[in-house]
C-alpha cells in the first residue's frame, strides 16, 4: 500500500435485505490528509459507503482497509481512527450536551478528558450550551453538538455527510474554516455534500458517486480544468445589432447589445482568443472590457450525472 | 475488551434510571406496597396461615419475582429499543465494541436496576408484613440470575422489536400470564391436579419457588430444579443472543 493512502476500497458491493444494491463494487483511495467531498444525488450510496467504512452497515462482499487495517476484522483499530457525522440530527433529547459529548468519548474507550471536551465545545461555539438539554438546541447547534461528539475522541478520520444540510450561510462558512483547521492539524476529511459550492470551497478532491458506482475521482482543480470550459465576456464601446459576419465561426453568444461571451476549451492547444481579438479588431469594434470565468463545478457534476446516466 | 466502552454505556443507562426513578423504581414499589396491603394486611389476614406463614409473609418472593421479571424484560428491551428508535444506536455501532461488550454495557444496566428493584421491594415489605430469610446466599444467587437472565430475554426483545407495537407484545401477552399464573400469589398445590400439571410447564413457577424457598423453605418444586431451570434459562437467553449477533439479524443491514 503506497504510504499516502489511508483509506482503500476494493470491490466493495452492497445490497440490502430488501433486494437493494446500494454498492455495485466502489473502488475508491483516499490520501492521508486530504479533504475529499463525495458528491452525489440522493440514494447515489454516498451514506452506505460511508457507513460500511465506518463499520454501521455490513458489506456484502469486497474489502475496506485504514491505514492498513481491515474495517471487519480490526474494527477496533479502524473505528477508533474514524469519527462520524451523520446525516440526521439523531440526539439523546434528555441529556446534557457536555455530558454526552463526554458519552461519546467513553464509547471509544478514552478517559474522561474534562478539559479536552470543554476545547471542542469552545471551538464549536457550544460551550456556553453545554448544560443544556440537547432538545433545547437549534437545528445548526444540534449539527455542531454532533460534530463535536465526532470529535471528542479525538479521530485522525473524519467523515461529514451533509453536514451543512439546512444550516445558514453564517454558520456553513464557521463550518468551512472549522473543517480547514482540522485538515491543517492533519485530519483527513470526506464529507458529502449536495452543496457543490461547498465542495468547491473546501475540498481537495472529488469524488462523485451515482447508482451505486464511482464515475470519477480527482484533484479539484484538475477535474475543472480537464472537464471546465472558460467563458470571455467582451463588451464593447458601441452597440450593435448583430454579430459580424466575420465572427460567425467563433463559439460566440450576444448577451446584450455590446456584450458577447465566447466560450472555449482551456486545455486544448489554442483557445482562440488571439484570433478573435485580431478579427475584431478588423471588424472595426472596439473593446471596452474583457472577463474570463471558468465553469463552475456544479456544471462539471451536472454533465458527469447525465453521462452516467 | 474495551472496559471504558463498556463503561460508559452502563453509566449512560444508569443515568436514564436515575432520570426515570418515578417511572422505573416508585412505580414498581409502590404497585408491590398495595399488594402487601390489599394481600397481605386485608385479605391475607382472612387467608389461614400456610405451614405456619402468613399469607402476606408467603407472597412476598412472589411479589419480588414478579416485579423483577417484568421489570428486568422492560427496562432492558426499552434500553436498546430507544437508541434504535432515535437511531442514536449507530454512534454505538461506530465505536470500537464487540457485540459481547455492547450486551454486556445494556444489560448490566439492566440487571442492576432490577437487583436495586427487588432489595427496595423487599425493604418495602418489611414494613408491612413479618419476614425472614432461611437461605440468604441462595436469596441472592437467585435475585441476581433472575435479574440477569430476564434482562437477557429484553434485551433480546428489544432488539428483535421494529416498533413500539411489538416491543409490548411478549410483555403484556406472554410475561404477564406467566408471571401471574406462576404461584406469585398462591402454591400450586392448592390448585387441582390437572391444573398443578399444567403450572409445571410455566417456567417462571420455578423461579419464584426456588425464591420463595430461599425465604421460609416453603416451595412447589425442588431448589435443586429450580436452579437448574434458572441456569438453562441463562444459557438459553446467552445462546439466542450470540447467534442473532452472529447473524446480523435484525441488527446492522
Amino acid at each position: 500500500m503506497s504510504a499516502d493512502i489511508l483509506i482503500k476500497i476494493d470491490n466493495l458491493k452492497k445490497t440490502f435485505q430488501g433486494g437493494l444494491e446500494a454498492l455495485k463494487g466502489v473502488n475508491l483511495e483516499i490520501q492521508r490528509g486530504e479533504i475529499l467531498a463525495l458528491l452525489g444525488p440522493n440514494g447515489a450510496g454516498k451514506t452506505t459507503l460511508i457507513n460500511a467504512i465506518c463499520g454501521i452497515v455490513l458489506p456484502t462482499s469486497g474489502t475496506i482497509s485504514v491505514d492498513g487495517y481491515d474495517v471487519v476484522k480490526d474494527f477496533r483499530k479502524t473505528r477508533s481512527m474514524i469519527g462520524l457525522v451523520p446525516q440526521e440530527l439523531h440526539l439523546e433529547a434528555f441529556e446534557k450536551v457536555f455530558q454526552n459529548v463526554s458519552y461519546t468519548r467513553g464509547l471509544y474507550g478514552k478517559k474522561k478528558d474534562p478539559a479536552y471536551i470543554e476545547k471542542i465545545l469552545k471551538d464549536l461555539s457550544l460551550w456556553d450550551k453545554k448544560d443544556s438539554k440537547l432538545r433545547e438546541l437549534s437545528g445548526g447547534m444540534k449539527k455542531r453538538a454532533l460534530i463535536a461528539k465526532a470529535l471528542s475522541h479525538e479521530p485522525k478520520i473524519l467523515f461529514l455527510d451533509e453536514p451543512t444540510a439546512g444550516v445558514d450561510i453564517n454558520l456553513r462558512r464557521d463550518m468551512w474554516r472549522a473543517v480547514k483547521e482540522l485538515k491543517e492539524n492533519g485530519v483527513t476529511i470526506i464529507l458529502t455534500t449536495h452543496y457543490i459550492e461547498e465542495a468547491e470551497a473546501i475540498s481537495d478532491r472529488v469524488s462523485v458517486i451515482n447508482n451505486g458506482e464511482i464515475i470519477i475521482t480527482d484533484n479539484k482543480n484538475d477535474l475543472m480544468r480537464k472537464m471546465g470550459q472558460k467563458n470571455l465576456t467582451i463588451e464593447f464601446q458601441e452597440p450593435f445589432s448583430q454579430i459580424p459576419s466575420t465572427l460567425e465561426s467563433y463559439n460566440l453568444k450576444m448577451n446584450s447589445n455590446n456584450s458577447l461571451t465566447y466560450s472555449y476549451d482551456s486545455h486544448g492547444s489554442s483557445t482562440g482568443i488571439t484570433a478573435l481579438l485580431q478579427d475584431i479588431k478588423s471588424a472595426g469594434l472596439k473593446l471596452k472590457d474583457l472577463n474570463s470565468s471558468q465553469t463552475s463545478l456544479e456544471t462539471i457534476f451536472e454533465k458527469l450525472l447525465e453521462e452516467s446516466v | 475488551m474495551n472496559w471504558t466502552g463498556i463503561m460508559a454505556i452502563y453509566m449512560h443507562e444508569m443515568d436514564r434510571m436515575r432520570r426515570t426513578t418515578v417511572q422505573s423504581i416508585f412505580s414498581p414499589v409502590i404497585s408491590s406496597s398495595l399488594y402487601f396491603v390489599v394481600f397481605g394486611a386485608a385479605i391475607g389476614s382472612r387467608i389461614p396461615v400456610i405451614e405456619d406463614i402468613s399469607y402476606g409473609s408467603f407472597i412476598v418472593p412472589g411479589m419480588i419475582m414478579l416485579a423483577l421479571l417484568t421489570q428486568s424484560v422492560s427496562n432492558a428491551s426499552s434500553g436498546i429499543f430507544f437508541p434504535k428508535f432515535l437511531g442514536t444506536i449507530n454512534e454505538i455501532y461506530a465505536a470500537p465494541l464487540s457485540t459481547t461488550e455492547i450486551v454486556i454495557g445494556f444489560v448490566g444496566a439492566a440487571t442492576t436496576k432490577s437487583i436495586i428493584l427487588g432489595s427496595l421491594i423487599l425493604a418495602t415489605g418489611l414494613f408491612f408484613v413479618e419476614i425472614y430469610i432461611m437461605h440468604p446466599f441462595t436469596m441472592i444467587l437467585m435475585l441476581v440470575l433472575t435479574s440477569l437472565t430476564f434482562s437477557l430475554l429484553g434485551f433480546l426483545i428489544g432488539m428483535l422489536s421494529s416498533n413500539w407495537e411489538e416491543l409490548s407484545i411478549f410483555p403484556t401477552l406472554i410475561l404477564s400470564p406467566l408471571v401471574f399464573l406462576g404461584g406469585s400469589l398462591y402454591s400450586i398445590n392448592w390448585l387441582p391436579e390437572f391444573w398443578q400439571n399444567v403450572s409445571l410447564v410455566n417456567p417462571v413457577l420455578y423461579l419464584v419457588s426456588g425464591f420463595r424457598w430461599s425465604f421460609y423453605e416453603m416451595a412447589d418444586v425442588s431448589i435443586t430444579t429450580s436452579l437448574i431451570m434458572i441456569f438453562t434459562f441463562l444459557i438459553l437467553n446467552i445462546s439466542a443472543i450470540i447467534y442473532i449477533f452472529s447473524k446480523g439479524f435484525k441488527i446492522k443491514d
